[in-house]
């Protein structure tokens, strides 16, 4: 008797986890980078097509990796709180510019304003796979040890920013 | 008018369905003739209302009555009318509806069918299958009903998910389903002997043919639904592993082992309580399928209904079905007489270990697909698990599986003979081996996982050709459930060499290439000769031509399309394949880079249209199997002794 019992013990196990399971939202996908480190890349800058960039370079310093591309629409929503957030000075921003063209990148730029300390050209989006791009625009807060902290799929709005971001980089920063 | 005359049928039904799910059971278990008597046109008048309701619904979508909020939400008057009509199952709403039709024929088709067996055992079937019916029909009626108004009516439909716009979308769905719904079929076959106490070889002999019938449209439905990803989605990718990939999946490997279960049940009387449990699972997981993607639990391509008070009200039906009948199983299962005894070395332990590692297989599926639910559930974060879990865990539990395959059918059942065994499948053996070691060479890459591949396939392939030359040599006359199965396992050889061969040797490469120029894999040239704007039913395109030669032979002529269809507005990337037995050439579009130059992914996949074709074979076994004569001849030799049957009814 007692063994027929398992499937109906199994069952009810999973009941539960269906029923909590429901109550989720499956879109909010936190990344598995966090408390990672953030993956080495070495790239073309995008503004100085010469020079290289990787993240090691910014070791010691707390600072904000944004994937952005010109044909991405959402980004453009982003854009002008980057901009702000610039002229403040506090949080370097870095963009990784992914899978576009260098030329209308730039030109995006010129016409949008450009928030970012420099970005670099991803153009073939193979950087964009080992960060797990979702859609653009991500945002990765990386510390001074070069860890991932924080991730955003899609767009930050001022909120965001406020209550999360900017006061965790601040805990970070100390 | 139409669509309110269906609602009403559809209400009408749920009443029937109530009177079917109740009175008969309870007429069962007090001898009442008068109640059960009531089981079988309470099922066929639910078929015939359903149908009907079914029917308004296909009339809305093909008369475009954009009133109905179904039909402006998934259809449009451009769209070309056989879509239309399959656009009836295409929405959430719809594609239940259809379940149910589903539900409803194979409750005609017991009723029909069932002359052989005992009026009450008739009775808890359908009574049984009546309750699966009210859930149902309630979840439709008071959830997603299909007739909902739009009022103002839309002046034109959203349109069909351009994805859904493909003949393979027009098969599939009611090819899966028939499966689903069919394994409703054995459950309610286990759920009746339990209730009633008569588990015997009999009841093992009735479910059979109709787990049979399920499993078949089981193995077409998701061969169908792996062929339209294949060639619609444009990646040349076969089987995803995608939840709902997985949740049709499922089932099937338990109605796999349910199958090879009821074998040993009818023959040796053994393994009833197991036999029962993967009857009641098989269902299950059907319904559990259902819910993963009705309920939007997990994120998938085809979870579009995504309503919580739905998936609430699945869960619930859920836990009362599978809850229940489990409930039942724990407390009765127990009081099943143990089978006839046998040894290590026999078919009986064999099919056994089979059926246990199928169901293993199963498990580590259903892990795969609800683990990032699990995780999630727990706080411990979301998580996706991709294909390499799924091949990693999936292939080392089918590599003995399919070596049991080979021995089972050479070993006689209760004490089999190691020797005579061994001497029976030498042959096979040494060529499989054989051709495991030298067949990589002749594609010109040895790779262990490859040979190991050639290897299971060869040896389930030659070992099913053993049995059949041993029969035909020894036994004066063969069943077709013999042929039935060595034709099944055959498919399942073609099918592991197949995919053995595709996943080794394919070949694929992302070119860019302007009009005039030309890229080579596989031995064949690609000629890329440009792209011009084509216009469709309910879409524009571009339309590349590629021209394909080998050794300056023209192989084909390939046009791969880019398709923007105009309601919906996503770009859709249609595929050109050449079909070839020994391999396909597979070009798919990819963007317009200026100048009349295009990124272009070409892909050569040597023997993949073998994975379908060893599907088939599986499914035609299945067909074999499922018309032996003893079936038939067993309900007819009932139905012609009437008091055969009564004795039996009133023995137990």
């Amino acid at each position: 008797m007692k063994r027929f019992l398992w499937p109906l013990a199994i069952f009810v196990l999973l009941v539960g986890f269906l029923a909590v399971g429901l109550r989720r939202d499956p879109r909010e996908v936190p990344s598995p980078l966090i408390g990672k480190a953030a993956p080495a890349f070495d790239l073309p800058v995008l503004e100085q097509p010469g020079k290289r960039f990787s993240p090691a370079d910014m070791r010691g310093k707390v600072w904000l990796l944004n994937v952005w591309a010109s044909w991405c629409e959402s980004c453009r929503d982003e854009h002008p709180l980057l901009v702000e957030l610039s002229r403040k000075g506090t949080l370097p921003i870095l963009g990784l510019n992914y899978k576009d063209k260098p030329e209308d990148a730039r030109l995006w730029l010129t016409r949008f304003g450009d928030p970012y300390q420099l970005s670099v050209a991803d153009a073939d989006g193979r950087i964009g796979i080992d960060y797990g791009v979702y859609g653009v625009p991500e945002t990765y807060l990386i510390d001074a040890q070069g860890v991932i902290r924080y991730k955003r799929i899609g767009v930050i709005t001022p909120a965001l920013l406020q209550e999360k971001i900017l006061p965790l980089a601040a805990t970070l920063k100390k | 008018m139409i669509p309110e005359l269906g609602q009403f049928a559809l209400l009408l039904a749920l009443a029937l369905a109530l009177v079917q799910g109740t009175l008969p059971i309870v007429g069962a278990a007090r001898r009442q003739p008068a109640l059960t008597a009531l089981a079988r046109p309470a099922a066929q008048g639910q078929f015939v209302f359903v149908a009907f309701a079914f029917g308004c619904l296909a009339w809305s979508f093909y008369a475009n009555d954009f009133s109905v909020l179904n039909v402006a939400s998934n259809s449009n008057s451009r769209l070309p009318t056989a879509y239309r009509v399959a656009a009836t199952w295409g929405s959430h709403e719809g594609s239940l509806l259809l379940w149910v039709l589903m539900l409803t024929v194979w409750m005609v088709a017991v009723s029909a069918f069932s002359g052989g067996l005992p009026e009450d055992m008739v009775a808890r079937i359908l009574g049984v299958m009546g309750l699966v019916s009210v859930g149902f029909l309630s979840f439709l009626l008071f959830t997603s009903n299909p007739f909902e108004r739009l009022l103002p009516a839309a002046m034109d439909g959203r349109d069909l998910n351009p994805l859904l716009q493909d003949p393979g979308m027009v098969f599939h769905p009611p090819m899966l389903y028939m499966g689903y719904v069919g394994f409703s079929v054995a459950f309610a076959f286990a759920i009746a002997a339990l209730l009633d106490g008569r588990l015997d070889a009999s009841w093992a002999r009735w479910s059979r043919p109709w787990t049979t019938a399920a499993w078949i449209f089981l193995t077409l439905g998701i061969a169908l639904g792996s062929f339209w990803a294949y060639y619609e989605l444009g990646w040349g990718g076969w089987w995803f592993w995608d939840p709902v990939e997985n949740a049709s999946f499922m089932p099937w490997l338990a109605g796999t082992a349910l199958i090879h279960s009821l074998a040993v049940t009818e023959k040796r009387g053994a393994f009833k309580s197991w036999t029962v449990l993967l009857a009641i699972l098989a269902f299950s997981l059907s319904l559990l399928g259902t819910f993963l993607v009705r309920s939007g639990v997990l994120t998938s391509v085809h979870a579009f209904a995504t309503d919580p008070r739905r998936g609430v009200f699945i869960l619930a039906f859920l836990a009362l079905v599978i809850g229940g009948s489990l409930a039942l199983y724990a407390w009765r299962a127990g009081k099943v007489a143990p089978g006839a005894r046998f040894e290590l070395l026999s078919r009986e332990s064999m099919l056994l270990a089979n059926s246990v590692l199928l169901l293993v297989a199963c498990g580590a599926v259903m892990i795969g697909t609800l683990y990032p639910l699990f995780l999630d559930a727990l706080n411990l974060g979301k998580i996706s698990v991709g294909p390499p879990y799924f091949e990693s865990v999936f292939a080392p539990l089918m590599a003995p599986a399919i070596l049991l395959a080979g021995l089972g059918p050479l070993v006689a059942w209760r004490r089999g003979d190691g020797a005579q065994a061994a001497r029976r499948l030498r042959w096979a053996a040494i060529a499989a081996l054989l051709a495991a070691l030298f067949l990589p060479l002749a594609f010109g890459r040895w790779a262990l996982l490859t040979s190991i591949g050639l290897l299971l396939g060869c040896w389930i392939l030659f070992s099913s050709l053993s049995a059949l030359v041993l029969r035909t040599r020894t036994a004066s006359r063969s069943s077709m459930a013999f042929f039935g199965m060595v034709l099944a396992h055959a498919g399942i050889g073609v099918f592991v060499l197949a995919v053995t061969l595709v996943k080794s040797y394919e070949a694929e490469r992302d070119v860019r290439l302007a009009p005039g120029q030309s890229a080579e894999l596989g031995g064949y040239a690609f000629r890329f000769e440009g792209v011009r704007d084509v216009t469709g039913p309910n879409y524009v395109a571009a339309r590349g031509t590629v021209a394909v030669s080998k050794d300056g032979a023209a192989v084909a002529r390939l046009a791969p399309e880019k398709r923007i269809y105009h309601v919906q507005k996503n770009p859709m990337t249609e595929a050109a394949i050449d079909y070839g037995a020994a391999r396909h050439l597979y070009v798919s579009l990819g963007d317009d880079v200026g100048g009349g130059a295009w990124t272009l992914r070409i892909q050569v996949k040597p023997f993949i249209g073998w994975i379908w074709g060893g599907c088939l074979l599986m499914a035609l076994g299945g067909l074999l199997a499922a018309s032996d004569r003893r079936y038939r001849t067993h309900a007819r030799s009932n139905t012609l002794a009437p008091e055969a049957t009564t004795v039996r009814g009133s023995a137990a």
